[in-house]
């Protein structure tokens, strides 16, 4: 595998229990210390795909892939894959804020403490570098004992961010992180981003297509369960090569 | 139903035809005012140029508004900003109408140096680059582009033909310096009116096909 890729996709095909064929035979990469965006109109996949990436179905029965997914050297979709070490290797960030409800030390404390380190000033270290990474120590440095849920919406959202890093993944995903806030939060947000992109593949899933513009160096182009186009996030905005991809990014039809 | 964004873009368009039909008019009467030495009409199109230049103004606003409201990407986006320069191209090509009026004034004063021959076919060259580089721009014709790119070089050739002629009258006679000079700005005025319809087909190229082709980007399966 070239050594810029973190990720590498091959020939996957993803079914919902009942048979429901919604992902078909996709395949492309997403390279090491870049930020991909994945767009496409409702319904069209790419949350699902998003959600293979640490084989967050498994969590319902019935579900079924086929093809590969090269992370590394480990094809994640080996049925031995150990799936409390893939998700401490790739993180997720959800739409809404879902903070804990305890406080905001115990919120990024809590993930240390499920991998087994126990030593308190290595739990306080590693939450103020996670928060300082999140952009969030400066608002929260006074008040770390306060109930995470009185944070404002933007800011539980870096909490999530914080949450995420503060394991130490190699892969972050994230799924329409910005979509419930503001634009000043969501700015921060879109900086802490590209900020994160020094020491991780970034994955997000975006509606907001001036979002993956910003953001991102790569984008894929979802639709009815097909990858349409994968290219340079430069190329797909300013001159798509695929016609479905440009009826959709100028609007013209989803 | 019609999206508002298209209504918006088609308006754009239409204004930008109206702006292209007038500068053609505006070249094609100040040649005429040099050939059939009408002041009048040389005084008239130095007015006009104010609607041409009004039109610029206007257009290049609305181009901001639509990028700064609508956020356009790919076709819509490359078709916005390349209308832009195609404006600042036909504004400059309305000046270029003004220079040769102003020269004609001048030349219009004084006795004919020589029948004019090249000026003219020179005059026609460039207003059917530009008449061919605005058909290209309605039909997203890129053929028609590519031809009117190629099609540069005989006005470079008459512009060389014309300065040679002209520099054996000087120096035969610096009596007619003047008068050459002028002409031979007007010569320049024209060869400058055939690199900016050439620049306005190399926009409707990028605009079309995302492709840049300026400073020598050709291909070799690319129309001759």
């Amino acid at each position: 595998m070239n050594d810029n890729i973190k990720i590498e996709v091959r020939r996957l095909n993803f079914y919902y229990s009942g048979a429901l064929h919604v992902l078909k035979d996709i395949s492309f990469s997403m390279y090491k210390n870049t930020v991909t965006a994945l767009i496409g109109p409702s319904g069209c996949g790419k949350t699902t795909f998003l959600r293979c990436l640490n084989r967050m179905h498994d969590l319902y029965p019935g579900n079924r892939y086929e093809g590969e997914i090269w992370m590394d050297d480990d094809n994640i979709l080996d049925n031995d894959i150990d799936h409390i070490g893939l998700r401490s290797k790739v993180g997720m960030v959800f739409q809404k804020p879902t903070p804990f409800p305890m406080s905001i030390f115990e919120n990024i404390a809590f993930g240390l403490k499920l991998m087994g380190i126990k030593k308190k000033t290595e739990i306080a270290e590693r939450v103020e570098r996670a928060l300082k990474d999140a952009a969030l120590w400066e608002e929260t440095a006074d008040i770390l004992n306060k109930f995470a849920l009185s944070l404002s919406g933007g800011q539980q959202q870096r909490l999530c961010i914080a949450r995420a890093i503060a394991v130490e993944p190699e892969v972050i995903l994230m799924d329409e992180p910005c979509s419930a806030l503001d634009p000043i939060a969501t700015a921060k947000i879109e900086d802490l981003i590209t900020e994160l992109t020094k020491r991780y593949t970034v994955i997000i899933v975006t509606h907001n297509m001036q979002q993956a513009a910003r953001v991102s160096e790569y984008t894929g182009f979802f639709m009815m369960g097909k990858l349409i186009e994968f290219d340079t996030t430069q190329k797909i905005f300013t001159a798509p090569s695929d016609k479905m991809t440009e009826d959709y990014i100028t609007g013209r039809f989803g | 139903m019609e999206r508002q964004f298209e209504k918006e873009l088609q308006d754009l368009r239409e204004n930008l035809l109206k702006m292209g039909t007038l500068v053609e008019e505006a070249i094609a009467n100040a040649v005429k005012s040099l050939v059939e030495r009408n002041s009048d009409l040389a005084r008239r199109t130095i007015e006009c140029d104010c609607q041409i230049d009004q039109l610029e103004v206007k257009l290049e606003e609305k181009a901001v508004r639509l990028l700064a409201l609508r956020q356009p990407m790919a076709r819509d986006l490359r078709f916005i900003i390349k209308s832009v320069k195609i404006i600042a191209s036909l504004e400059r090509i309305g000046d270029h109408a003004v220079n040769i009026s102003e020269r004609a004034l001048e030349l219009n004063k004084e006795p004919p140096l020589k029948p004019y021959i090249d000026i003219p076919r020179m005059a026609r060259a460039a207003q059917t680059m530009l008449k061919e580089a605005l058909d290209a721009f309605i039909n997203e014709d890129t053929a028609l582009a590519f031809k009117v790119c190629h099609n540069d070089q005989i006005i470079d050739d008459l512009d060389d033909q014309i300065l040679r002629e002209l520099l054996t009258f000087m120096m035969e006679d610096p009596h007619t310096i003047t008068r050459a000079v002028r002409i031979i700005q007007i010569s320049k005025y024209l060869e400058r009116i055939g690199d900016l319809a050439t620049n306005i087909a190399e926009s409707i190229i990028y605009m079309v096909e995302a492709r840049d082709i300026r400073h020598g980007g050709y291909t070799k399966e690319d129309p001759k």
